[in-house]
């Protein structure tokens, strides 16, 4: 443990009693009290994140914004003044170099967010296709990130600011908030499927806001660690890297073709993306139930009722919020429609499932 | 982490109870909290032979499956059905309730392997 990474929230994380592993080179919780808990409090409460690993990359200069569009697959174009976009950044052959969050925050200004296991590997990317006109500095050293999700995420930060938090619409942020007298900036983002913020600070300040909110309201507040946060982003069916996004996996096999968008100018893996759009991708990504019992993980195989082997299980698991065994999986695109039989190979067994739609969870004010 | 007397464990983490020339099974106390909230096990039949060190049963996780081995050879004599429909138990109970198989013994010296609760107490301070 001694060699990996320590976010700045660190110390809380033992004090707390959580359990802390080896997650891609940063020591991390994995859980507190428990998964299931942990996950429950997010639905029906608020949950407390350390997302400090995540990568912060700025990219600014009057060119830009025709630099992200070059870069990324969503309309970068389209973005208001405060305005937060998920989007894919892609290779030429279409497969994803990461997933990641563009904040707008001004004209010749741009703030991205991306996954902490790939921060190097999307700054380089980033640096090689640099053009005139724009810098890019990766400050994810700098920056610590605290998500607080759930439905009752608004009405307790609102009780450490004075700022009106409504005033920060979803997917909007906000700069030099004032959180229990520290300056943040402040996003109705996360990836957990609840509404909440995410909050980006300096390193020195995040302890100090972790436990402003916390103390805020103990008793309607959980620490939520990575096991929880994993479970209630796939309930949601928000993808992950490495599972239903890959340098090999195109947005429209892992069905993101909503965050791909043509009308724009070109842009890397554009042609293959297309393609894939207009013709049909070779693959497709599918949810399931499991009818039998047993757990679905991932790289378990995918059969369909003739035992041919279909593809592969992206992510699977217990879902807490709908209490059944459900999974997402990669498979060839032959046609499918809810309600259809296939088999999950769990160890030596070939195991009844049923695909259903996705996503699994949609919170009850925005269905 | 509760560690019992009376019991006899393996480096594997299970707990036995010996009571003549069966074994009662389970996983100890501290291996259910390092696999955390338990949601599935996979049982084995009753009359099926086991080696020790097989794995005998898949214990799952929220995040993940694991096995526990038997800490003999012999036969499986009795299976704990209950858990098919509340397997937390095994977190709640892990020495009571949360029991796993009865193993009829083959090679009771085998038993001599295994570890005193004093000497288990020392393995798991030592992980």
């Amino acid at each position: 443990m001694e060699n990996l990474k320590k976010t700045p929230l660190f110390g809380l994380h033992v004090e707390l009693k959580g359990k802390i592993v080896d997650f891609g080179g940063w020591a991390l919780p994995v859980q507190y009290t428990g998964i299931i808990d942990e996950v429950k409090g997010v639905r029906t409460q608020a949950g407390l994140f350390d997302v400090s690993h995540m990568g912060e990359i700025m990219v600014t200069g009057p060119n830009a914004l025709k630099f992200l569009q070059k870069m990324v697959t969503n309309n970068v174009e389209k973005l208001k003044y405060h305005q937060v976009q998920y989007t894919l950044m892609c290779y030429e052959n279409g497969g994803v170099v990461d997933d990641l969050l563009i904040y707008k925050l001004g004209d010749e200004k741009y703030f991205l967010v991306v996954n902490a296991s790939n921060v190097d590997k999307d700054y380089q990317w980033l640096l090689d296709h640099k053009i005139e006109g724009v810098e890019i500095e990766n400050i994810s050293g700098d920056v610590s990130q605290i998500a607080f999700q759930g439905p009752k995420a608004q009405e307790i930060l609102q009780t450490i600011t004075d700022y009106d938090l409504s005033n920060i619409k979803f997917f909007y942020c906000d700069e030099e908030v004032d959180i229990a007298g520290h300056k943040a900036l402040v996003s109705r983002t996360g990836y957990t499927g609840e509404d909440g913020f995410e909050i980006y600070c300096k390193n020195e300040d995040a302890p100090h806001i972790w436990n402003k909110i916390y103390q805020a309201d103990k008793d309607q507040i959980v620490h939520a660690g990575l096991g929880a946060r994993d479970t209630l982003r796939f309930e949601a069916c928000l993808p992950l890297y490495g599972h239903e996004i890959d340098k090999d996996i195109t947005p429209i096999e892992a069905s993101l073709k909503r965050f791909v968008k043509f009308k724009k100018p070109e842009y890397i893996g554009k042609e293959v993306i297309q393609r894939h759009a207009e013709e049909g991708a070779p693959r497709t990504t599918i949810g399931f139930k499991m009818i039998d019992r047993g757990i679905p993980r991932g790289d378990y195989p995918v059969y369909n009722p003739q035992g041919e082997e279909l593809g592969h299980v992206t992510t699977g698991s217990f879902s807490p919020t709908l209490n059944l065994n459900i999974g997402l999986a990669l498979v060839k695109n032959t046609g499918f429609n809810v309600g259809d039989e296939i088999f999950i190979g769990v160890r030596n067994r070939q195991l009844k499932a049923e695909i259903v739609n996705i996503p699994f969870y949609i919170r009850e004010d925005v269905k | 982490m509760a560690v019992r007397e009376g019991l006899l464990y393996s480096k594997d983490h299970e707990w036995i109870l010996v009571e003549g020339n069966k074994a009662k099974v389970g996983v100890t106390d501290y291996a259910q909290a390092q696999l955390g909230d338990i949601v599935f096990v996979e049982l084995p039949q009753e009359g099926d032979s086991v080696a020790k060190g097989d794995g005998i049963i898949v214990i799952e996780s929220v995040k993940a499956a694991a096995d526990a081995y038997s800490p003999v050879s012999g036969s499986i004599a009795e299976v704990n059905e209950d858990l098919m429909d509340a397997p937390e138990t095994i977190n709640e109970d892990p020495y009571e309730g949360g029991w796993l198989v009865v193993i009829e013994l083959d090679d009771e010296s085998e038993l001599e392997e295994l570890l005193s609760p004093e000497e288990y107490q020392g393995f798991i301070e030592e992980e």
